[in-house]
């Protein structure tokens, strides 16, 4: 076993695309959740309109700022048709149109009848190049210590990591504000706001269209550095952006970007381990991709220890989870 | 305050007192409110005013329709029929968030605090026209810091008035049952309203704490607001309120000074049930009075 190795690969885990493309779909869900109460579990539908509203146009060889102009503009209307209808009635509401619908979007653009237009099962490919093609960094490898990157992963690092930066930078500077309290004073409770003045729904809509925007962004970072494949986009990753959230604290800044880092450097490290140990034939009860599934049963056990331990996260405050409010 | 009565300012009645009768200068009036629930009749109502100025206070037995009318008129529940007006602007169809900028605003039976904001925090939510509360314009602290600066000072010197200054960094969700009552009136206020509408602002308060809710809710009078409150607490409500309407099975049954509604024999039984061959339906007019004594209150203090 290469611990060597493993452990550059978990560190490389650290600062991935991937990573920051959870961050960010965390940091999202807290506006959603930590902030506001909206029980969204269709993040991964935000994230899967992103990615097909970013691909697209940049398959058919659009500029790449439509390309993102669509990825927002097609968040916004999936925030108002799911906002719509339910942000007037009870939190579950939310919670029940919001998963049914990602998965409703998912068997759509997998749909065999679509595959001209989405790839269907296979997903797409090539859509980065508008984005490779605007990248400043000239040729060459860059990198810290033993982590070294060509000229487009570092390129999308840099901008899936700055738009992390600006999410929690944004998120910072509302929920210091008046509109930040009131969102809160909504998480608290509802009536008491409507009845000091507060256009709940409104506001509530307003959390939902920009924490479901961070969730579409999060959507274009996934898949610039692989391809865009619609199997993703099952209610698992909405569950990984949850236990993301839930790691670090649902209603503070650090926790989705500590959270996902802690989320994938787990998982890159039970997976080289548990490969290696099999490699090495330590571990013949299983095969690799049994292994691989083990990850997932070892991370969510640490949630569970997390939850049960730790319920505020790594971030919350201890104090607001010691009234039963 | 020990003193019965003794600031109770009278109200001027246009014509009899009686369940219904107008008043010279109401804020509220109300016109054929009915709310039923299925086949329950919670509220039927054909006429009501509430007195400018004045503190009144709503009484009757538990499901009398005292917190539904509450709910009707703040529009936090629709009725099925009916009219009301405050201050002259009918708030048929109105959102309840769009009373608070008219000057109305209410509070809850099961006092609603928000737990995990500060008591401080609950207090500049509260006031209005916020300029931070734009999502675009929360992003540029310096449009809002000199507003939330002034918020503060305010709710600084209405938390002190309130004994709740020490309080202003502790979560909402730690003060005691009778310290979230005095926050929620605290918070009210921050609103500048013309009308408060209380839904039992005593209860589950310990009784150290009552006296001194029934200062600031006599303050609010001395300050230029109306008062109208639910109570069940009838000693509260002979201290301070200067007008009582009761209510039994969804109906006005008597209206007057308190002074001489709380002595109204079909009040008194309304309430403690004391002739028990009475029934509330006598009360109420649903089934005849036995010797046809009136339920409402003639009071010979007519103006």
């Amino acid at each position: 076993m290469d611990f060597g190795l493993i452990l550059v690969n978990a560190l490389g885990e650290l600062i991935s695309p991937t990573t920051a493309a959870f961050a960010l779909a965390a940091i999202g869900l807290s506006v959603h959740f930590g902030y506001t109460g909206l029980l969204n579990f269709g993040q991964a539908g935000y994230m899967l309109v992103g990615a097909y509203g970013f691909a697209l146009p940049s398959l058919a060889g659009w500029p790449i700022w439509s390309a993102f102009l669509i990825t927002i503009v097609m968040s916004l209307l999936l925030s108002v048709v799911l906002g719509l209808p339910t942000l007037r009635l009870r939190a579950d509401y939310l919670a029940i149109v919001t998963i049914s619908s990602a998965e409703i979007l998912r068997f759509v653009v997998s749909s065999t009848s679509l595959t001209d237009f989405t790839g269907g099962q296979q997903g797409l490919n090539g859509f980065n190049r508008a984005f490779a093609a605007i990248n400043p960094i000239p040729e060459g490898d860059y990198g810290i210590g033993l982590l070294s990157y060509n000229a487009y992963d570092t390129w999308v690092r840099l901008v899936a990591w700055g738009l992390v930066a600006l999410a929690a930078f944004t998120v910072f500077m509302l929920m210091k504000s008046p509109w930040g309290r009131t969102l809160k004073g909504i998480r608290e409770d509802e009536d008491a706001a409507r009845s000091l003045g507060k256009n709940v729904f409104v506001f509530k809509m307003q959390a939902l269209v920009f924490g479901g925007l961070l969730g579409s962004l999060a959507g274009v970072m996934f898949i610039l550095p692989r391809s865009l494949q619609p199997g993703n986009y099952a209610t698992t990753l909405t569950f990984f952006v949850w236990a993301i959230l839930l790691l670090g604290g649902a209603a503070t800044i650090w926790g989705p970007i500590v959270g996902s880092m802690v989320f994938w450097v787990s998982l890159s490290l039970t997976q080289g381990l548990l490969f290696g140990a099999i490699e090495a034939g330590y571990a013949d009860f299983m095969t690799i991709s049994q292994a691989a599934q083990i990850r997932f049963i070892l991370v969510g056990l640490v949630v569970m220890l997390l939850v049960i331990f730790r319920p505020q996260g790594f971030f919350g405050n201890k104090k607001e989870l010691s009234f039963g409010v | 305050m020990a003193s019965n009565t003794a600031d109770t300012v009278h109200v001027e009645v246009v014509g009899d007192v009686g369940p219904g009768c107008k008043k010279k200068d109401p804020i509220i009036v109300a016109d054929n409110i009915h709310r039923a629930f299925g086949g329950l009749v919670a509220v039927d109502v054909a006429h009501v005013e509430i007195p400018r100025h004045r503190i009144t206070a709503l009484i009757g037995p538990n499901g009398a329709g005292k917190s539904t009318l509450f709910n009707l008129l703040t529009g936090f529940d629709q009725p099925d029929s009916g009219e009301w007006s405050f201050d002259g602007l009918s708030l048929v169809g109105r959102s309840p968030h769009t009373l608070p900028a008219l000057g109305l605003v209410r509070t809850f039976q099961l006092t609603k605090v928000l737990g995990l904001l500060t008591v401080m925090d609950n207090m500049k939510l509260a006031a209005r026209h916020q300029i931070g509360e734009k999502i675009f314009a929360s992003l540029f602290p310096w449009l809002w810091k000199k507003q939330e600066k002034d918020l503060e000072d305010k709710a600084a010197e209405i938390l002190a008035r309130f004994k709740l200054f020490e309080k202003k960094d502790d979560y909402a969700a730690s003060l005691s049952g009778g310290q979230r009552k005095l926050l929620e009136m605290a918070r009210a206020l921050m609103v500048e309203p013309q009308l408060v509408m209380l839904d039992e602002p005593m209860a589950g308060v310990n009784p150290a704490l009552t006296e001194s809710l029934l200062h600031h809710i006599s303050d609010l009078k001395e300050l230029g607001m109306t008062v109208l409150f639910v109570e069940h607490d009838m000693a509260m409500v002979r201290q301070i309120a200067d007008w009582v309407i009761v209510m039994a099975e969804g109906k006005l049954v008597a209206e007057g000074e308190p002074d001489v509604v709380l002595k109204n024999p079909a009040v008194v039984d309304a309430y403690l049930g004391s002739h028990q061959d009475i029934d509330l339906g006598a009360v109420t007019g649903r089934i005849p009075l036995p010797g046809g004594t009136s339920s409402s209150s003639k009071s010979p203090k007519k103006k």
